[in-house]
């Protein structure tokens, strides 16, 4: 089905979210800090980036904008995963580039309804 | 070497008699027979190379590899000063159990295994001091056997304690 | 689908954890003066972390405790907020109390209710200090109109650059017609002629009629991300019904979900119209909780609570998992295949035999042999951890007991990597904490006390660790007042234990503190522990197959050192040869490898050859000599000087030469054999001869007084 690249500095975050992907028939990789998730950008491409935002190295919205630069990724839906559902993050999330976000805590259902909405 | 698989097949049959008689394994050191009990051989090996320890007796050979344990060999002719006799791919091992503080696992260098014997405790005869090459200390008993010749059983505790070692 | 995500709790709960372990080694490395940006972050993270994941695995009070101690650290990061001693004091006990209630959680156990709800009270008041606005708010509920109409009447005008989130109209208006019925009707009169046209741009909106009994929540939740980057309506069709009051909706929400936070869109009162009304629904992001706190403290109450009996212990959490570094299981993997390759040589053996083949099939037996001892040694290795793990809580403890006492205390850990038994680990534990309390409850003195003796106000508490022979030593030094022989003598020979009349060596006299019923505390101290005596501390190391002994000055401080034998004890071995016997020095001991001049030495009756090595002289140590062997190499520029270190000094060892390096697995020579001088283990190579291990500091006895060497074999077996 699609290729997804989740990103998130926890590891049962990533877990449960690259084991409900693939589930469903998706081909998952993931990245525990946005740098790291740049660079498997760089070498592959995907059809959806998932990311949390606090992260090391390099937060969600950082690798957001930075994904936005490269060719391959101006169109690619991107979703935040983000903890709060204010205003403000939701704003800095689009300034970034952001496709959409989903809104933690989420489960499997909520996590495979939401992706559906960006994947063609 | 096939006579070890001999030897060995020996001493799974010789554990299983029960008939109040001790089971021995008798190997000789030149014209001489010796005799350990055969619960306390654990098993018997060809010579296998050994790595010297430095400033040990002249009778320890050394140490090798026992499946994963580092166990002394004792060559048993230089312990009773016997003179030394080339090591070949004859040569026999004979591992044993030896008891003293803690269980401790001593291989002896010796020049052939002979056979495995029962022995009723009567049998066993105290020794003299008959000038033999080996002191008394180390000898239990003494035993005659079938075809008349004397087995010296050995007390492998004093014989090859951690003292006695180095 | 239904994925159980339970699968994932103890990943969770591991990884939580090591956060609070982070958050707690980050708070006690905060500087009240200079604060480090990094590391707040760290600890914001960390919070961050266990709240999101507790949230999503359900587990909701930790996720709610969390919340307030990440919402200080948060305004700590931003510079909001003041890094104080107390607001640091107040995050370390809110981790203790987060690792209780996580500790509980995992378990299955009851929870210290008392303490939870205390600790978060003290955080929210420290929260409220600076902001009147707390997190948890009670918000307006407009009544949400239910749908019962018809359907929906959408005018979806996207802006030009709605393309360039990822967002696609397409998929929406997909998303839509999942919904119900759906009809569209599509203006295009903004398309500017193709020579213009941006394919990166949306120049089309649509008017869209959706029939069906849909909810608006869900036509609002496919339009949510877009909402700025287009013009959108959407009208229902039909007259509207009376919803529900704003109470009973919260009621409602409260009775579906245990969760007490609940998000609400609010809307405007709708305008009156006459055949329909139109409600214009607008995505509001207003703060998410909109809860009553009188509500949550009821919803709490009707929770089966049960008080809790005993204190829970800071232990670590049993622990089912191990964490393995992939080069131990990557040289597994190596070992499993060696071992499929042994195989299939000994059946290829097996199924043509014929008694020639016998030395072949020997080989393929020690060959076995090998690879089996590789694989359980490898194994074995799996279950090795640094000691780290059992130092971790020192310093925490440390920082704690100087509070406490009002004794200032610096904590010096070296050796932290060296590894050991897992299942050892967790019972050292216990004791080595004891010890480390009596060092700082009876050692180290009161800031005043060791100025007045001419020490530093500080106290040096050091813990060291390292690998000797086939033990691990673990020693504790304080340089506090040393252990007082008059207040121990007195106190043993009141409770009987020696005789009045007995001459003890001071050493003995030391000794004499792990006899069982033994204390010289006025009053068994909190800190120190109620009724453990050094004599239980004794007892658990013994049964460990160790030893504790303690070396101490008055006035100067204490060393214990605990001696543990290792299930296996791996090193870093560097191979030489000196007459034509191999040997292994631990590399941890070698300084250098040089090659000498005869010219450069100083020969010292009475002491010897030296080497001079930078700023000292090194005595050269023959090893052909104290291990009298029959040499290979007598001239000294022919062979190879390897200056070694053992118990803080220097010396040369002669060789002849250097071989590999290699990891080498510690076997005991003294099972079976005895203590040899100059030698501290040994070690199976890879062709299944043993090799020797040195021991440096044997080696300098050795060379000090040959007398030592207790048999002296000029004429060695072949």
């Amino acid at each position: 089905m699609a290729k997804i690249l989740a990103v998130d500095d926890s590891a049962s975050m990533r877990q449960m979210v690259s084991f409900t992907l693939k589930a469903a028939g998706h081909t998952v990789m993931d990245a525990e800090d946005g740098n790291q998730a740049l660079n498997i950008a760089k070498t592959q491409s995907f059809d959806l980036v998932l990311t949390d935002v606090n992260m090391p190295i390099m937060d969600g919205l950082t690798l957001t904008k930075e994904l936005r630069t490269l060719a391959d990724y101006r169109f690619t839906p991107i979703l935040i995963l983000t903890t709060e559902a204010g205003k403000d993050k939701k704003q800095e999330g689009r300034a970034a580039g952001a496709t959409g976000w989903l809104v933690k805590p989420f489960n499997p259902d909520q996590l495979l309804a939401t992706i559906k909405k960006v994947l063609d | 070497m096939s006579e070890i698989q001999q030897v060995n097949e020996t001493l799974e049959l010789i554990t299983s008699i029960d008939d109040g008689s001790e089971q021995y394994l008798s190997f000789f050191l030149g014209e001489e027979e010796y005799g350990v009990e055969i619960l306390r051989v654990q098993e018997i090996k060809g010579w296998a190379q050994v790595t010297h320890i430095p400033n040990s007796p002249p009778y320890l050979c050394g140490v090798l590899n026992l499946r994963g344990t580092i166990v002394p060999i004792v060559d048993l002719r230089l312990r009773f000063d016997m003179p030394k006799k080339q090591y070949t791919a004859t040569t026999v091992v004979v591992v044993l159990k030896v008891e003293g503080v803690t269980q401790r696992t001593v291989g002896i260098v010796v020049d052939s295994v002979s056979d495995a014997h029962n022995v009723v405790p009567e049998e066993i005869k105290a020794t003299p001091d008959f000038g033999s090459n080996v002191s008394t200390e180390f000898i239990s008993g003494l035993v005659t056997l079938e075809d008349n010749n004397m087995m010296m059983i050995l007390n492998i505790d004093r014989l090859l304690s951690v003292e006695a070692l180095g | 689908m239904s994925i159980d995500i339970s699968q994932f709790h103890d990943v969770f709960f591991e990884e939580s954890f090591e956060g609070l372990d982070a958050m707690e080694a980050g708070l006690l490395d905060l500087n009240v003066g200079a604060v480090d940006l990094e590391t707040i972050n760290t600890i914001f993270r960390a919070a961050h972390s266990i709240k999101g994941g507790a949230g999503t695995f359900g587990f909701i009070p930790v996720s709610e405790f969390t919340h307030v101690m990440e919402a200080i650290l948060d305004e700590m990061r931003n510079g909001e907020r003041e890094v104080s001693t107390l607001s640091i004091n107040l995050l370390l006990e809110s981790v203790d109390v987060l690792r209780e209630m996580l500790t509980a959680v995992q378990q299955k156990t009851a929870t210290d209710d008392g303490r939870i709800a205390d600790t978060r009270q003290k955080l929210e008041a420290m929260k409220a200090d600076e902001f009147e606005e707390p997190e948890l708010v009670k918000v307006q509920v407009e009544a949400v109109t239910e749908s019962k109409d018809l359907g929906w009447k959408i005018n979806f005008n996207p802006h030009q650059h709605l393309l360039q989130t990822g967002n696609d109209p397409v998929r929406m208006l997909r998303e839509l017609g999942s919904l119900g019925e759906l009809t569209t009707e599509v203006n295009d009169s903004k398309l500017p002629p193709f020579s213009d046209f941006e394919p990166e741009d949306s120049y089309l909106s649509w008017t869209l009629t959706l029939l069906g009994d849909i909810p608006k929540e869900e036509v609002d939740e496919i339009f949510e991300w877009v909402d700025e980057d287009c013009d959108l309506t959407i009208e229902s069709i039909k007259a509207p019904v009376k919803g529900p009051t704003r109470v009973e909706i919260m009621v409602a929400a409260l009775d579906k979900h245990d969760v007490v936070s609940v998000e609400f869109t609010p809307e405007p009162e709708p305008e009156p119209e006459p055949e329909f009304s139109t409600t214009e629904s607008v995505v509001d992001e207003t703060p998410v909780v909109a809860v009553d706190i009188e509500e949550t403290q009821s919803i709490e109450a009707t929770l089966p609570v049960e008080k809790t009996t005993t204190k829970s212990k800071i232990a670590t959490p049993a622990a089912s998992s191990i964490r393995v570094s992939t080069d131990k299981v990557d040289s597994l993997i190596n070992l499993v295949s060696e071992l499929v390759i042994t195989q299939s040589m000994l059946s290829q053996i097996g199924e043509h035999f014929t008694p020639k083949m016998l030395p072949q099939l020997i080989d393929g037996l020690a060959q076995l042999e090998r690879n089996s001892r590789e694989m359980q040694e490898g194994i074995l290795r799996i279950r090795m951890l640094p000691i780290s793990f059992a130092f971790n809580r020192f310093p925490r403890l440390v920082h704690d007991m100087s509070d406490k006492t009002g004794k200032k205390v610096e904590l010096k850990l070296t050796g932290e990597q060296t590894e050991l038994d897992k299942s050892v680990m967790e019972k050292i534990g216990d004791p080595l904490v004891h010890l480390v309390r009596n060092s700082l409850d009876h050692g180290i003195e009161m800031p005043e006390v060791r100025l007045a003796a001419g020490k530093a106000e500080t106290g040096l508490l050091q813990l060291k660790s390292y690998h000797q022979g086939g033990n691990i030593i673990i020693e504790i030094h304080d340089d506090g007042a040393g252990l007082n022989e008059d207040k121990i003598l007195a106190k043993a020979i009141e409770k009987g234990l020696v005789d009045a009349s007995d001459e003890l060596s001071p050493e003995k006299i030391h000794d004499l503190i792990f006899l069982p019923g033994f204390s010289t505390a006025e009053e068994l101290t909190d800190i120190s522990g109620r009724g453990v005596g050094m004599d239980v501390v004794r007892k658990n190391i013994d049964s460990l197959g160790g030893s504790v002994e303690v070396v101490s000055n008055r006035g100067e401080g204490s060393v214990f050192t605990i001696r543990l034998p290792l299930t296996l004890a791996i090193i870093d071995g560097q191979t030489i040869r000196v007459a034509g016997e191999n040997y292994i020095i631990p590399l941890v001991s070698i300084i250098e490898t040089l090659e000498i001049k005869t010219s450069e030495i100083k020969l010292v009756s009475g002491k010897g050859e030296l080497y001079p090595l930078r700023d000292e002289y090194v005595p050269i140590i023959r090893l052909y000599d104290v291990f009298n062997l029959d040499p290979h190499i007598t001239d000294l520029e022919e062979g190879l000087l390897v200056i070694v270190e053992g118990e803080g000094q220097r010396v040369g060892l002669f060789i002849d030469d250097l071989l590999g390096q290699q990891q080498v697995v510690i076997k005991s020579l003294e099972t079976n054999y005895r203590k040899v001088k100059g030698v501290s283990g040994a070690t199976i190579l890879g062709d299944g001869t043993v090799a020797l291990i040195l021991d440096v500091p044997g080696l300098m006895a050795l060379y000090r007084d040959p007398s030592l060497a207790l048999f002296v074999n000029h004429n060695r077996a072949a």
